[in-house]
């Protein structure tokens, strides 16, 4: 295998790692979309986004915004990791008084680009983020993270019928697909699918893939960087809880904390998966 | 005096009067720059002008997103969807990461006259004074208006500017007018009682402050432009020299000036306080002049409750 993609395998994993220790020590928090996530996370901040954690204001930096901000865990244990704060914060996750907030929070912690949680209002804000790139004719590209429910809110809808109005073919949406949410399967609670053909219809250049699949992933950013005259939405499909064998698939883990057992569980499942690969 | 002409419209003059000045000013709108008046800066300034549709919580966000790369944008629509309808994304999207956001919200109040109930918007300064770190002007004059945009260019953080639909009266047009953010505007001296006045009553309580003299009355009139933050010390001291206060505005008495008042007195000065504006019920539609007058937004209403407060002082 490609040495790249065995060290993006490693990252996501890492990534894994962290998110599980995050909501571990907070006795609360939401594993399922951070393990879903990790591998587009790993692929963002360590291939594909032009950023320095030594410069988290640039302003001609790459933007990235997790509008499905609950699944911050994943996001907290990528910026550790890329050294934008020391990877001790994420034991005080969710503490009072700590860095690390249940929601993000941009003007607290460095490297995020959006304070998000209210579900479909970051994605408003990455429209602001390439909207003003046009305007100032900068090059930077801006990337949301939403999930699958949370396609649901309609201020999404606006989102994608204001991008695609605008031309911002600087702006790539990601749609983590688990399926899942915390009432169960989205195709349940309240179908969103098929995104293809809705996001079509909107004048979207439309990308699906395995989510989990580093490979696809590469891939498919690339071709959402050639892509001019529209944006690119991404519909990574997703396994909720990747990587922790008792939380893939299940609506249960959407915002649950492993017990003492569970956790010792899934740190010894992810550290086992990380020191297969070569 | 000069001709009477609409706050909003002095909104849209002014914007197209800094955008001249200042490349980052953007203006969004949805799909109301007509009414809004930001059409006077579309005209200018096409290339920073970005209609949203009638999509005022993506305007928001996208407001929000525009400001963390520098912009200052002037996000527009009535005060209902801007402060009722997209409350939660300037909440959490403008309020909590305290971004650089202007909102120029137009229609406020009763005096949207014919729309009726469901646009006339008495609550947007209740709404918008709940949330961190919101400065909040409503404007009594073009005048005013025009020197709130100004300051909310230099200003760094989010503004809620109120504006009105209704043409009214220039009352500002003095030389040593001075418009500053948080500073109230003493309008008058008065001995008896205090009328704290906001955006289209500040004039009202001028005439008021005549027609009480008459009766040997003496009002002094405070001008509160800023409801966010409040001018204590000139609320607190006017309260200290008059032993009472009237506060009237066009807005729920719940939540909007008289709240900011009660709540910056008590517990320093807690003077009889009587609050005039709306009283905590629906508008209903009507010319914006008649509705005035059945709702006693007018100097008569404010004479009435400044005499109330005058039999409850000790």
């Amino acid at each position: 295998m490609d040495n790249k993609i065995i060290e993006l395998k490693k990252i996501a994993t890492e990534i894994r790692l962290g998110a599980v220790e995050a909501v571990y020590s907070a006795k609360s928090g939401h594993p399922g979309g951070a393990l879903s996530s990790a591998d587009i996370l790993a692929c963002l901040y360590f291939s594909e986004l032009n950023v320095n954690p030594a410069m988290p204001d640039d302003p001609n930096r790459d933007r990235f915004i997790l509008s499905k901000g609950h699944s911050c865990p994943g996001l907290y244990a990528t910026l550790a990791l890329k050294g934008y704060f020391d990877r001790k914060e994420l034991k005080s996750f969710r503490h009072t008084g700590a860095l690390l907030q249940g929601h993000p929070d941009m003007k607290a912690i460095r490297g995020v680009d959006m304070s998000a949680g209210s579900l479909g209002q970051g994605f408003s804000a990455g429209c602001g983020m390439a909207l003003s790139a046009k305007i100032s004719e900068k090059d930077y590209r801006t990337y949301v993270l939403i999930g699958d429910g949370e396609s649901q809110e309609g201020q999404i809808w606006e989102a994608i019928m204001f991008a695609s109005h605008y031309k911002l073919d600087n702006l790539c949406l990601i749609i983590d697909n688990n399926g899942l949410q915390i009432d169960g399967k989205v195709s349940d609670v309240m179908n969103t699918m098929p995104y293809e053909s809705k996001l079509e219809a909107f004048g979207w250049n439309v990308i699906t893939i395995d989510g989990n699949n580093i490979e696809e992933i590469l891939s498919a950013l690339a071709k959402a960087k050639e892509c001019k005259g529209k944006p690119t939405a991404i519909v990574a499909k997703t396994i909720k809880g990747k990587g922790v064998s008792f939380m893939e698939d299940q609506a249960g883990w959407h915002g649950k904390a492993p017990n003492e057992e569970q956790y010792t569980q899934a740190v010894s499942e992810l550290n086992e998966y990380k020191n297969g690969l070569n | 005096m000069a001709d009477k002409i609409a706050t909003r419209e002095a909104y849209g003059n002014a914007l197209a009067e800094i955008g001249a000045l200042n490349k980052d000013v953007v203006v969004l709108d949805a799909d109301l720059a007509e009414a809004t008046k930001t059409i006077t800066f579309k005209k200018k300034f096409p290339d920073r002008f970005f209609d949203c549709g009638i999509a005022e919580n993506n305007m928001m966000g996208v407001a929000a997103g525009l400001a963390t790369t520098g912009k200052i944008p002037f996000a527009s629509t009535f005060a209902m969807f801007a402060a009722g309808r997209s409350f939660d994304q300037v909440r959490n999207s403008i309020g909590y990461p305290h971004l650089n956001v202007k909102i120029g919200a137009t229609h406020a109040g009763i005096t949207v006259g014919e729309d009726g109930a469901t646009h006339q918007c008495n609550e947007d300064i209740g709404l918008m004074r709940t949330i961190p770190g919101m400065v909040i002007i409503n404007p009594s004059d073009a005048i005013e208006a025009r020197c709130a945009v100004e300051a909310a260019v230099k200003y760094v953080g989010p503004v809620y500017m109120r504006f009105g639909r209704l043409a009214v009266s220039v009352i500002n047009d003095k030389p040593e007018y001075k418009f500053e953010i948080g500073k109230g505007i003493r309008m008058a001296e008065g001995s008896d009682v205090t009328i704290v006045a906001t955006g289209i009553m500040v004039e009202q309580a001028l005439i008021a402050r005549e027609m009480l003299l008459a009766e040997g009355i003496s009002a002094a009139v405070i001008n509160i432009h800023t409801i966010k933050p409040i001018d204590k010390e000139i609320l607190i001291s006017s309260a200290q020299q008059t032993g009472a206060i009237v506060t009237t505005e066009e807005h729920n008495i719940i939540g909007g000036l008289g709240s900011a008042v009660c709540e910056t007195l008590a517990g320093v000065c807690p003077v009889p306080v009587v609050r005039h504006g709306i009283e905590d019920e629906f508008g209903k539609s009507g010319p914006a002049k008649e509705l005035l007058e059945h709702y006693k937004l007018n100097a008569a209403g404010i004479c009435e409750k400044v005499k109330l407060a005058l039999s409850m002082k000790m």
